[in-house]
């Protein structure tokens, strides 16, 4: 089996909010004991509602926020003892909103020179080559390069993020909800592009996103999490045709089907809301929401338990189909 | 057949800059029978949101009301005077927006503000109007609404303050409850509850529900009748099943081929995405002929000159486009 080139060994990051002002110290358990890995070439579905930890982690593993316990290794390397420069080179993201996330006051250009600059690249005809290559490969014309993000579309925008995080050839790109901010009619668009640079390229991707159809349509495997702890993880495939968490069937359900095509019915909607995750529920962190709940939901913590191979869910009926 | 509660006919509505002065929406006709719930769908910019406002007498400036009837249960109210609004909005026509947060009064406890509706279309007595909130909150689903009646907004989740703004507007029993994007701000399983929600109340007081979203799946699985709009035009217009089913128009089709579909992968593998090429144009720049045309797989000559007309389809649907097949 290929070395993983992410591996997360029961990571988590904790907060503390509040002071004595605020009535005491509280610990938010953003990210709590989530082990995860993602082998070269493979795109990792992460979905989940606001709030459940999925951007935390995603912050965790470009190394911008310290996890407050486990292992985070990059290749095989403990991510602690790889200077920032090397993680930067490996690992890139790609954000939600084109709009926030380019510099207003800088030009094409200098967006996706600058990295190359900082990583070393000083000769010019090759800092030129590889801009000019890097905007014909997200579709980007090279008389645009002079111009600034206010000139472009939504979407033209999202091609110049990628194209910054594609620019020192990572080997690992995270993608935080890379088409929710973007029109309808333009979201097909981005969905082919980065499917056709993770072939090109050899790319690793982690998906996160909300929209459970585009997970299904670029992910090989699927985490899902809720509360800070991943509730079920499996292939693609296991996870949309043979759902075990309810939580996993709640979210397939609750997604508008003119087609009646889903794999679970209306019966698995969840009721109520997400906790907050300062105050999780205690036990199973779905158990309130959750139609099948019994007695021991609310005391016993469920273990991510084998399903079958590669397919693991925290529920504690597992192995019982649902109504 | 009995006469619809709301008519929009040929609704123009100008949107004026120092330089000039635009069709924000052109054309715009459509019916809502009583009880009904119809969907009106398109990407941000579309003139769907501002269509609402009309039907609702909110448009400011620089949008004015360039053209057109809105008929409400017969009665022409497109030229109603201040007055006459208030006394409509609210008590004949709601509307629930996006984002709870900023819809609600943050400084009001939301009881309040629940309350002051019977207080000011139906005369009520505060004591009265506030008990008559508490019910208002239980049929909406909120939790112990005895005590939730005295919390301001911002003790309440996202799902809670949409269900406070849908008590709030369905507390005079309207005849047309307007949801703009109503679940658009909120979590999947969240939007499911409320979409239930509000389709339920609706059902059950016999208020028809004008939807707004850009979401084509959701409209369609709530509403009898969807109109898809596109650069201020509506370009069809059919029942919920139909337009998944056989789409005419060459936008439809790439909507509704160009999102990934859930279950779709399993029964046919990955397929390549079909996109649609181009952007969305600018009011500054709806090109000539049929708007969709720079964008169209199908476009010919004629649709670069000639604006297409709307030709009839089955069942009161239309289609705007020259080669509807």
């Amino acid at each position: 089996m290929a070395e993983p080139l992410l591996a997360l060994d029961d990571v988590a990051v904790h907060f503390t909010v509040g002071g004595v002002l605020a009535g005491g110290v509280k610990i938010l358990k953003a990210v709590d004991g989530v082990t995860l890995d993602v082998k070269p070439g493979e795109c990792l579905g992460l979905v989940g509602e606001s709030g459940c930890g999925k951007s935390t982690l995603a912050l965790a593993i470009m190394g911008l926020v310290p996890p407050t316990r486990g292992r985070l290794a990059l290749e095989g390397n403990d991510i602690k003892t790889i200077d920032r420069m090397a993680t930067a080179r490996t690992v890139q993201m790609v954000f939600q909103d084109p709009y926030a996330s380019l510099n207003p006051r800088q030009t094409v250009r200098r967006t996706l020179a600058d990295p190359l600059r900082i990583h070393g690249v000083t000769d010019k005809a090759e800092l030129e080559g590889r801009v000019a290559d890097m905007m014909a490969k997200v579709g980007l014309r090279p008389e645009q390069a002079d111009r600034y993000p206010h000139e472009f579309s939504g979407g033209q925008r999202q091609r110049i993020g990628i194209a910054r995080a594609l620019i020192l050839r990572p080997k690992l790109v995270i993608c935080d909800e890379p088409v929710s901010a973007l029109d309808v009619s333009i979201r097909a668009q981005i969905i082919n592009l980065l499917l056709d640079l993770k072939d090109e390229m050899g790319l690793s991707y982690i998906m996160i996103s909300h929209d459970l159809g585009v997970v299904e349509h670029v992910s090989d495997r699927v985490a899902v999490m809720y509360l800070g702890r991943i509730v079920e993880q499996g292939s693609w495939r296991e996870i949309f045709e043979d759902p075990r968490h309810p939580y996993t069937r709640a979210l397939i359900a609750a997604i508008p089907d003119p087609f009646h095509r889903a794999a679970v019915t209306a019966k698995a909607k969840a009721k109520g809301e997400i906790a907050s995750a300062l105050n999780p529920p205690p036990g199973c962190h779905f158990h309130p929401r959750c139609p099948m709940k019994e007695d021991r939901c609310a005391s016993e913590v469920p273990e991510l338990g084998a399903v079958a191979p590669g397919h693991v869910a925290a529920c504690h009926f597992r192995d019982r189909h649902p109504i | 057949m009995t006469a619809p509660l709301l008519k929009v006919d040929d609704l123009h509505i100008a949107l004026s800059t120092e330089s000039a002065t635009y069709n924000a929406v052109e054309k715009v006709s459509f019916e809502i029978g009583r009880g009904e719930a119809f969907g009106l769908v398109g990407e941000s910019g579309c003139g769907k949101s501002i269509t609402a406002l009309s039907v609702m007498g909110l448009l400011r400036r620089p949008l004015s009301l360039g053209g057109g009837k809105i008929v409400l249960d017969g009665e022409e109210i497109q030229d109603a005077s201040a007055a006459e609004w208030r006394r409509l909005r609210g008590k004949r026509i709601a509307m629930i927006f996006q984002e709870p947060m900023t819809a609600l009064n943050p400084l009001s406890p939301v009881g309040r503000q629940i309350a002051e509706m019977f207080v000011l279309h139906q005369g009520a007595g505060w004591t009265e109007a506030m008990d008559r909130a508490e019910d208002a909150l239980r049929q909406v689903q909120v939790p112990s609404p005895e005590r939730r009646i005295r919390d301001f907004p911002h003790q309440l989740s996202g799902g809670m303050r949409q269900r406070v703004m849908i008590a709030i507007a369905l507390a005079c029993g309207p005849e047309l409850l307007i949801a703009d994007e109503p679940t658009t701000a909120l979590d999947v399983t969240v939007q499911a509850e409320i979409i239930d929600l509000m389709a339920a109340l609706c059902a059950a007081k016999g208020t028809a529900i004008l939807m707004i979203s850009h979401d084509l799946g959701l409209v369609a699985n709530m509403c009898r009748r969807v109109a898809v709009m596109y650069a201020g035009r509506i370009v069809e217009q059919q029942a919920a099943d139909a337009i998944f089913a056989a789409p005419r128009h060459p936008y439809t089709q790439g909507l509704i081929n160009s999102l990934p579909r859930l279950g779709e992968r399993s029964r046919r593998g990955r397929q390549r995405l079909q996109e649609i090429s181009g952007v969305v144009p600018s009011i500054a720049g709806y090109p000539s002929g049929c708007r969709f045309n720079p964008r169209c797989a199908a476009v010919t000559e004629v649709c670069r000159e000639v604006s297409p007309e709307i030709t009839p389809l089955p069942a009161d649907g239309l289609v705007r486009c020259h080669h509807h097949g």
